[in-house]
Protein backbone atom coordinates (compact mmCIF):
# COMPACT_ATOMS: atom_id res chain seq x y z
CA UNK A 1 0.00 0.00 0.00
CA UNK A 2 1.64 3.11 -1.04
CA UNK A 3 1.08 6.36 -1.13
CA UNK A 4 1.25 7.07 -4.70
CA UNK A 5 -1.58 4.30 -4.96
CA UNK A 6 -3.75 6.62 -3.03
CA UNK A 7 -2.85 9.99 -4.58
CA UNK A 8 -3.61 7.88 -7.95
CA UNK A 9 -7.40 7.08 -6.51
CA UNK A 10 -7.52 10.47 -5.23
CA UNK A 11 -6.96 11.93 -8.36
CA UNK A 12 -8.77 9.40 -10.53
CA UNK A 13 -12.15 9.58 -8.09
CA UNK A 14 -12.43 13.59 -8.21
CA UNK A 15 -10.94 14.55 -11.90
CA UNK A 16 -10.23 12.01 -14.71
CA UNK A 17 -12.62 9.24 -13.79
CA UNK A 18 -15.25 11.74 -12.33
CA UNK A 19 -18.54 9.49 -11.38
CA UNK A 20 -21.18 11.92 -12.83
CA UNK A 21 -19.07 13.21 -16.13
CA UNK A 22 -17.00 10.47 -16.92
CA UNK A 23 -18.87 6.91 -15.38
CA UNK A 24 -22.30 8.47 -16.24
CA UNK A 25 -24.09 7.89 -12.73
CA UNK A 26 -25.78 10.05 -10.63
CA UNK A 27 -27.06 12.19 -13.64
CA UNK A 28 -31.07 12.12 -12.05
CA UNK A 29 -29.37 14.43 -8.88
CA UNK A 30 -27.31 16.37 -10.97
CA UNK A 31 -30.51 17.59 -13.27
CA UNK A 32 -33.16 17.50 -10.48
CA UNK A 33 -31.34 19.31 -7.41
CA UNK A 34 -28.78 21.62 -9.09
CA UNK A 35 -31.22 24.14 -9.55
CA UNK A 36 -29.63 26.27 -6.33
CA UNK A 37 -26.26 26.08 -5.01
CA UNK A 38 -27.43 25.32 -1.14
CA UNK A 39 -29.23 22.12 -2.32
CA UNK A 40 -26.35 20.92 -4.17
CA UNK A 41 -24.35 21.43 -1.29
CA UNK A 42 -26.80 19.70 1.11
CA UNK A 43 -27.25 16.98 -1.17
CA UNK A 44 -23.51 16.64 -2.19
CA UNK A 45 -22.30 16.65 1.45
CA UNK A 46 -25.09 13.92 2.06
CA UNK A 47 -24.22 11.57 -0.70
CA UNK A 48 -20.55 11.73 -0.06
CA UNK A 49 -21.24 10.09 3.61
CA UNK A 50 -23.59 7.72 2.27
CA UNK A 51 -21.04 6.36 -0.78
CA UNK A 52 -18.36 6.39 1.75
CA UNK A 53 -20.22 4.26 4.63
CA UNK A 54 -21.89 2.13 2.12
CA UNK A 55 -18.57 1.07 0.17
CA UNK A 56 -16.95 0.13 3.54
CA UNK A 57 -19.89 -1.58 4.64
CA UNK A 58 -20.30 -3.09 1.28
CA UNK A 59 -16.56 -4.33 0.92
CA UNK A 60 -16.74 -5.39 4.41
CA UNK A 61 -20.48 -8.06 3.57
CA UNK A 62 -19.07 -9.34 0.04
CA UNK A 63 -15.95 -10.22 1.84
CA UNK A 64 -18.84 -12.86 3.57
CA UNK A 65 -20.68 -13.73 0.37
CA UNK A 66 -17.40 -14.49 -1.08
CA UNK A 67 -16.33 -16.51 1.92
CA UNK A 68 -19.55 -18.42 1.73
CA UNK A 69 -19.79 -18.71 -2.27
CA UNK A 70 -22.37 -16.53 -2.52
CA UNK A 71 -21.38 -13.57 -4.72
CA UNK A 72 -24.54 -13.98 -6.89
CA UNK A 73 -26.48 -12.13 -4.20
CA UNK A 74 -24.34 -9.24 -4.64
CA UNK A 75 -27.46 -6.62 -5.96
CA UNK A 76 -29.65 -7.59 -3.37
CA UNK A 77 -27.25 -7.55 -0.35
CA UNK A 78 -25.90 -4.18 -1.54
CA UNK A 79 -29.43 -2.79 -2.27
CA UNK A 80 -30.48 -3.81 1.46
CA UNK A 81 -27.34 -2.32 2.98
CA UNK A 82 -28.13 1.37 1.15
CA UNK A 83 -31.09 1.70 1.80
CA UNK A 84 -30.99 0.53 5.69
CA UNK A 85 -27.84 2.64 6.10
CA UNK A 86 -30.13 5.92 4.23
CA UNK A 87 -33.09 4.96 6.50
CA UNK A 88 -30.68 4.31 9.36
CA UNK A 89 -29.15 8.04 8.93
CA UNK A 90 -32.07 9.37 8.93
CA UNK A 91 -33.12 8.46 12.02
CA UNK A 92 -29.62 9.16 13.56
CA UNK A 93 -30.09 12.52 12.32
CA UNK A 94 -33.26 13.49 13.44
CA UNK A 95 -32.12 12.54 16.95
CA UNK A 96 -29.22 13.94 17.26
CA UNK A 97 -28.53 16.71 14.77
CA UNK A 98 -32.22 18.16 13.79
CA UNK A 99 -30.36 21.45 11.87
CA UNK A 100 -28.53 18.91 9.64
CA UNK A 101 -31.68 17.07 9.26
CA UNK A 102 -33.84 19.71 8.02
CA UNK A 103 -31.44 21.61 5.61
CA UNK A 104 -30.95 17.89 4.03
CA UNK A 105 -34.63 17.22 4.48
CA UNK A 106 -36.08 15.24 1.37
CA UNK A 107 -32.17 14.69 -0.61
CA UNK A 108 -31.48 11.85 2.62
CA UNK A 109 -34.87 9.78 1.08
CA UNK A 110 -33.54 10.13 -2.86
CA UNK A 111 -30.08 8.72 -1.93
CA UNK A 112 -31.40 5.20 -2.16
CA UNK A 113 -32.22 5.37 -6.08
CA UNK A 114 -28.97 7.77 -6.37
CA UNK A 115 -26.91 4.97 -8.40
CA UNK A 116 -23.60 6.71 -7.24
CA UNK A 117 -24.00 4.51 -4.43
CA UNK A 118 -24.85 1.11 -5.95
CA UNK A 119 -22.22 2.10 -8.64
CA UNK A 120 -19.05 2.92 -6.87
CA UNK A 121 -19.81 0.04 -3.88
CA UNK A 122 -20.09 -2.04 -7.27
CA UNK A 123 -16.78 -0.68 -8.50
CA UNK A 124 -14.74 -1.38 -5.53
CA UNK A 125 -15.44 -5.26 -5.87
CA UNK A 126 -14.65 -4.73 -9.47
CA UNK A 127 -11.25 -2.61 -9.13
CA UNK A 128 -10.16 -5.49 -6.05
CA UNK A 129 -9.63 -2.22 -3.91
CA UNK A 130 -8.62 -3.40 0.47
CA UNK A 131 -10.26 -1.73 3.12
CA UNK A 132 -8.17 1.74 3.21
CA UNK A 133 -8.39 2.00 -0.24
CA UNK A 134 -12.22 1.86 -0.38
CA UNK A 135 -12.54 3.91 2.21
CA UNK A 136 -10.61 6.97 0.19
CA UNK A 137 -12.20 5.70 -3.04
CA UNK A 138 -15.89 6.23 -1.39
CA UNK A 139 -14.84 9.27 0.06
CA UNK A 140 -13.63 10.92 -2.94
CA UNK A 141 -16.38 9.58 -5.46
CA UNK A 142 -18.41 11.44 -3.05
CA UNK A 143 -16.82 14.70 -3.46
CA UNK A 144 -16.10 14.46 -7.29
CA UNK A 145 -19.97 13.98 -7.23
CA UNK A 146 -20.16 17.49 -5.00
CA UNK A 147 -17.94 19.07 -7.20
CA UNK A 148 -20.09 18.38 -10.19
CA UNK A 149 -23.06 19.34 -8.39
CA UNK A 150 -21.71 23.09 -7.29
CA UNK A 151 -20.37 24.00 -10.62
CA UNK A 152 -23.73 23.02 -12.47
CA UNK A 153 -25.64 24.95 -9.74
CA UNK A 154 -23.35 27.59 -10.61
CA UNK A 155 -24.11 27.70 -14.25
CA UNK A 156 -27.49 27.19 -13.58
CA UNK A 157 -28.00 30.06 -11.38
CA UNK A 158 -26.89 32.25 -13.83
CA UNK A 159 -28.89 30.80 -17.15
CA UNK A 160 -31.96 31.79 -15.28
CA UNK A 161 -31.10 35.32 -16.30
CA UNK A 162 -30.15 34.50 -20.00
CA UNK A 163 -32.70 33.88 -22.74
CA UNK A 164 -33.58 30.41 -23.68
CA UNK A 165 -35.56 28.89 -26.81
CA UNK A 166 -38.43 27.25 -25.47
CA UNK A 167 -37.72 23.93 -26.19
CA UNK A 168 -34.22 24.52 -24.69
CA UNK A 169 -36.06 25.56 -21.47
CA UNK A 170 -34.88 22.96 -18.43
CA UNK A 171 -33.55 19.75 -18.83
CA UNK A 172 -32.79 19.89 -22.59
CA UNK A 173 -30.22 22.78 -21.95
CA UNK A 174 -28.81 21.20 -18.68
CA UNK A 175 -27.93 18.14 -20.60
CA UNK A 176 -25.87 20.45 -22.91
CA UNK A 177 -24.04 22.37 -20.22
CA UNK A 178 -23.15 19.00 -18.26
CA UNK A 179 -21.97 18.38 -21.81
CA UNK A 180 -19.52 20.94 -22.02
CA UNK A 181 -18.86 20.47 -18.54
CA UNK A 182 -17.79 16.81 -19.82
CA UNK A 183 -15.76 17.26 -22.54
CA UNK A 184 -13.48 19.77 -19.95
CA UNK A 185 -13.27 17.11 -17.51
CA UNK A 186 -12.25 14.66 -20.30
CA UNK A 187 -9.75 17.00 -20.73
CA UNK A 188 -7.79 15.76 -17.81
CA UNK A 189 -7.03 12.59 -18.75
CA UNK A 190 -6.20 14.09 -22.19
CA UNK A 191 -7.91 14.77 -25.65
CA UNK A 192 -8.10 11.65 -27.55
CA UNK A 193 -10.67 12.29 -30.09
CA UNK B 1 -62.51 -3.15 -19.06
CA UNK B 2 -62.48 0.50 -19.70
CA UNK B 3 -61.14 1.43 -22.84
CA UNK B 4 -60.12 5.45 -21.87
CA UNK B 5 -57.86 3.91 -19.45
CA UNK B 6 -56.68 1.33 -21.70
CA UNK B 7 -55.52 3.41 -24.22
CA UNK B 8 -54.19 6.04 -22.12
CA UNK B 9 -52.12 3.42 -20.42
CA UNK B 10 -50.80 1.94 -23.61
CA UNK B 11 -49.57 5.14 -25.15
CA UNK B 12 -47.63 6.32 -21.59
CA UNK B 13 -44.43 5.42 -23.26
CA UNK B 14 -45.09 7.62 -26.03
CA UNK B 15 -46.95 10.84 -23.64
CA UNK B 16 -45.31 10.18 -20.79
CA UNK B 17 -41.94 8.76 -22.31
CA UNK B 18 -39.71 8.02 -19.32
CA UNK B 19 -36.66 9.45 -20.79
CA UNK B 20 -37.92 12.14 -22.98
CA UNK B 21 -40.64 13.13 -20.68
CA UNK B 22 -40.21 11.90 -17.29
CA UNK B 23 -36.54 12.39 -17.33
CA UNK B 24 -36.01 9.13 -15.64
CA UNK B 25 -33.50 6.39 -16.03
CA UNK B 26 -30.56 8.75 -17.53
CA UNK B 27 -27.91 6.92 -16.34
CA UNK B 28 -27.93 4.42 -18.04
CA UNK B 29 -29.41 6.58 -21.48
CA UNK B 30 -25.91 8.06 -21.55
CA UNK B 31 -23.58 5.39 -20.41
CA UNK B 32 -24.94 2.61 -22.40
CA UNK B 33 -26.44 4.60 -25.69
CA UNK B 34 -22.96 4.54 -27.79
CA UNK B 35 -24.31 1.50 -29.96
CA UNK B 36 -27.83 0.26 -31.12
CA UNK B 37 -26.62 -2.98 -29.87
CA UNK B 38 -25.76 -1.96 -26.34
CA UNK B 39 -28.88 0.03 -26.17
CA UNK B 40 -31.36 -2.59 -27.34
CA UNK B 41 -29.43 -4.94 -24.96
CA UNK B 42 -29.79 -2.59 -21.91
CA UNK B 43 -33.64 -1.77 -22.62
CA UNK B 44 -34.79 -4.83 -23.48
CA UNK B 45 -32.97 -6.18 -19.61
CA UNK B 46 -34.77 -2.82 -18.52
CA UNK B 47 -38.00 -3.50 -20.10
CA UNK B 48 -38.13 -7.65 -18.88
CA UNK B 49 -37.17 -5.87 -14.80
CA UNK B 50 -40.29 -3.27 -16.18
CA UNK B 51 -42.32 -5.60 -17.17
CA UNK B 52 -41.98 -8.71 -14.39
CA UNK B 53 -41.78 -6.24 -11.28
CA UNK B 54 -44.78 -4.41 -12.18
CA UNK B 55 -46.64 -7.81 -12.75
CA UNK B 56 -45.40 -9.03 -9.27
CA UNK B 57 -46.33 -5.40 -7.32
CA UNK B 58 -49.44 -5.93 -8.38
CA UNK B 59 -50.12 -8.73 -7.77
CA UNK B 60 -48.63 -8.12 -3.95
CA UNK B 61 -50.17 -4.87 -3.78
CA UNK B 62 -53.09 -6.12 -0.83
CA UNK B 63 -49.87 -8.05 0.99
CA UNK B 64 -47.66 -5.64 1.03
CA UNK B 65 -48.02 -3.21 4.24
CA UNK B 66 -48.15 0.28 3.19
CA UNK B 67 -45.50 1.08 5.90
CA UNK B 68 -42.46 -1.31 4.01
CA UNK B 69 -43.70 -1.12 0.34
CA UNK B 70 -40.81 0.68 -0.85
CA UNK B 71 -38.12 -1.92 0.67
CA UNK B 72 -40.70 -4.67 -0.45
CA UNK B 73 -40.26 -3.11 -4.13
CA UNK B 74 -36.73 -2.76 -4.14
CA UNK B 75 -36.06 -6.19 -3.48
CA UNK B 76 -38.92 -7.78 -6.01
CA UNK B 77 -36.61 -5.41 -8.44
CA UNK B 78 -33.33 -6.78 -7.47
CA UNK B 79 -34.67 -10.85 -7.59
CA UNK B 80 -35.38 -9.78 -11.36
CA UNK B 81 -32.29 -7.88 -11.80
CA UNK B 82 -30.10 -10.94 -10.66
CA UNK B 83 -32.11 -13.02 -13.00
CA UNK B 84 -31.00 -11.23 -15.80
CA UNK B 85 -27.70 -10.62 -14.35
CA UNK B 86 -27.09 -14.22 -14.49
CA UNK B 87 -28.65 -15.25 -18.08
CA UNK B 88 -26.72 -12.44 -19.43
CA UNK B 89 -23.18 -13.81 -18.00
CA UNK B 90 -24.75 -17.71 -19.04
CA UNK B 91 -26.13 -17.00 -22.86
CA UNK B 92 -24.76 -13.27 -23.63
CA UNK B 93 -21.39 -13.24 -22.49
CA UNK B 94 -20.10 -10.70 -25.38
CA UNK B 95 -23.18 -8.41 -24.53
CA UNK B 96 -22.44 -8.77 -20.80
CA UNK B 97 -19.07 -7.61 -21.27
CA UNK B 98 -19.88 -4.09 -22.79
CA UNK B 99 -23.23 -3.47 -20.81
CA UNK B 100 -22.64 -5.48 -17.42
CA UNK B 101 -21.53 -2.82 -15.74
CA UNK B 102 -24.73 -1.31 -16.02
CA UNK B 103 -26.85 -4.07 -15.56
CA UNK B 104 -26.72 -3.74 -11.41
CA UNK B 105 -27.52 -0.46 -11.67
CA UNK B 106 -31.29 -1.65 -13.36
CA UNK B 107 -32.18 -2.18 -9.59
CA UNK B 108 -31.86 1.81 -8.69
CA UNK B 109 -33.32 2.77 -12.07
CA UNK B 110 -35.57 5.66 -10.94
CA UNK B 111 -38.00 3.97 -14.06
CA UNK B 112 -38.86 0.79 -12.47
CA UNK B 113 -39.72 1.77 -8.89
CA UNK B 114 -41.21 5.00 -10.13
CA UNK B 115 -43.68 2.58 -11.78
CA UNK B 116 -44.21 0.38 -9.07
CA UNK B 117 -44.65 3.48 -6.53
CA UNK B 118 -47.05 5.04 -8.80
CA UNK B 119 -48.81 2.63 -11.25
CA UNK B 120 -48.91 -1.36 -10.20
CA UNK B 121 -49.07 -0.73 -6.71
CA UNK B 122 -52.02 0.98 -7.40
CA UNK B 123 -54.00 -0.95 -10.39
CA UNK B 124 -54.56 -4.60 -11.10
CA UNK B 125 -52.63 -7.29 -13.17
CA UNK B 126 -53.41 -6.70 -16.29
CA UNK B 127 -53.03 -2.80 -16.59
CA UNK B 128 -49.73 -3.49 -14.61
CA UNK B 129 -48.24 -5.79 -17.07
CA UNK B 130 -49.67 -3.37 -20.39
CA UNK B 131 -48.17 -0.15 -18.09
CA UNK B 132 -44.69 -2.34 -17.79
CA UNK B 133 -44.38 -3.14 -21.73
CA UNK B 134 -45.49 0.54 -23.16
CA UNK B 135 -43.16 1.79 -20.49
CA UNK B 136 -40.92 -0.26 -21.44
CA UNK B 137 -40.83 -0.26 -24.97
CA UNK B 138 -40.82 3.85 -24.63
CA UNK B 139 -37.62 3.46 -22.76
CA UNK B 140 -36.49 0.58 -25.35
CA UNK B 141 -37.16 3.42 -28.77
CA UNK B 142 -35.76 6.40 -27.24
CA UNK B 143 -32.12 4.19 -26.11
CA UNK B 144 -32.29 2.75 -29.74
CA UNK B 145 -32.82 6.40 -31.39
CA UNK B 146 -30.52 7.88 -29.35
CA UNK B 147 -27.77 4.88 -29.72
CA UNK B 148 -28.39 5.20 -33.57
CA UNK B 149 -27.70 9.10 -33.90
CA UNK B 150 -24.51 8.50 -31.68
CA UNK B 151 -23.60 5.71 -33.96
CA UNK B 152 -24.15 7.61 -37.33
CA UNK B 153 -22.07 10.72 -35.43
CA UNK B 154 -19.29 8.36 -34.52
CA UNK B 155 -19.34 6.84 -37.98
CA UNK B 156 -18.99 9.83 -39.57
CA UNK B 157 -15.29 10.06 -37.35
CA UNK B 158 -16.90 12.85 -34.48
CA UNK B 159 -14.82 10.27 -31.78
CA UNK B 160 -16.53 12.73 -29.09
CA UNK B 161 -20.06 10.80 -29.04
CA UNK B 162 -18.50 7.57 -27.34
CA UNK B 163 -17.90 9.89 -24.77
CA UNK B 164 -19.90 10.73 -21.79
CA UNK B 165 -19.56 14.89 -23.07
CA UNK B 166 -21.43 13.62 -26.53
CA UNK B 167 -23.85 11.27 -24.96
CA UNK B 168 -24.84 14.38 -22.76
CA UNK B 169 -25.18 16.84 -25.97
CA UNK B 170 -26.80 14.43 -28.31
CA UNK B 171 -29.54 13.49 -25.52
CA UNK B 172 -29.96 17.49 -24.85
CA UNK B 173 -30.78 18.33 -28.38
CA UNK B 174 -33.40 15.20 -28.65
CA UNK B 175 -35.19 16.01 -25.93
CA UNK B 176 -35.50 19.55 -27.54
CA UNK B 177 -36.87 17.75 -30.59
CA UNK B 178 -39.03 16.40 -28.78
CA UNK B 179 -40.33 19.06 -27.03
CA UNK B 180 -40.85 21.17 -29.76
CA UNK B 181 -42.52 18.25 -31.58
CA UNK B 182 -44.82 17.48 -29.03
CA UNK B 183 -45.62 21.74 -28.85
CA UNK B 184 -46.71 21.48 -32.43
CA UNK B 185 -48.62 18.53 -31.55
CA UNK B 186 -50.31 20.16 -28.52
CA UNK B 187 -50.76 23.42 -30.53
CA UNK B 188 -52.65 21.17 -33.90
CA UNK B 189 -54.65 19.66 -31.06
CA UNK B 190 -55.73 22.46 -29.61
CA UNK B 191 -56.41 24.40 -33.03
CA UNK B 192 -58.97 21.34 -34.04
CA UNK B 193 -60.47 21.77 -30.76
CA UNK B 194 -61.46 25.41 -31.50
CA UNK B 195 -62.14 24.81 -34.86
CA UNK B 196 -64.45 22.19 -33.55
CA UNK B 197 -66.41 24.83 -31.70
CA UNK B 198 -66.91 27.40 -34.18
CA UNK B 199 -68.33 24.65 -36.49
CA UNK B 200 -71.04 24.36 -33.22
Amino acid sequence: MSIASIISIVISAILTENIVLNKTLGICPLLGTSKKTDSAVGMGLAVTFVITVSSVVCYGLFQLLDMWNITYLQTIVFILVIASLVQLLDIVLKRFSPTLYNSLGIYLALITTNCTVLGSANMVIDNGYNLLETFIFGFFTGLGFTMVLILMSGIREKLNRAHIPVSFAGFPIALIIAGILAMAFAGFSGFAF
Amino acid sequence: MDVKKLKETALGGILNNPVFVLVLGMCPTIGMSTSVTNALGLGLATAFVLIVSNVFVSLLRKIIPDKVRLPSYIIIIATFVTLVQLFLAKFLPALNASIGRFIPLIVVNCIILGRAEAFAGKNSVGYAALDGVSMGLGFTCSLVILGGVRMLLIAAGMRIFETAAGGFIVLGLLMALFNYLMRLYRNSHKRKLLQGGAAL
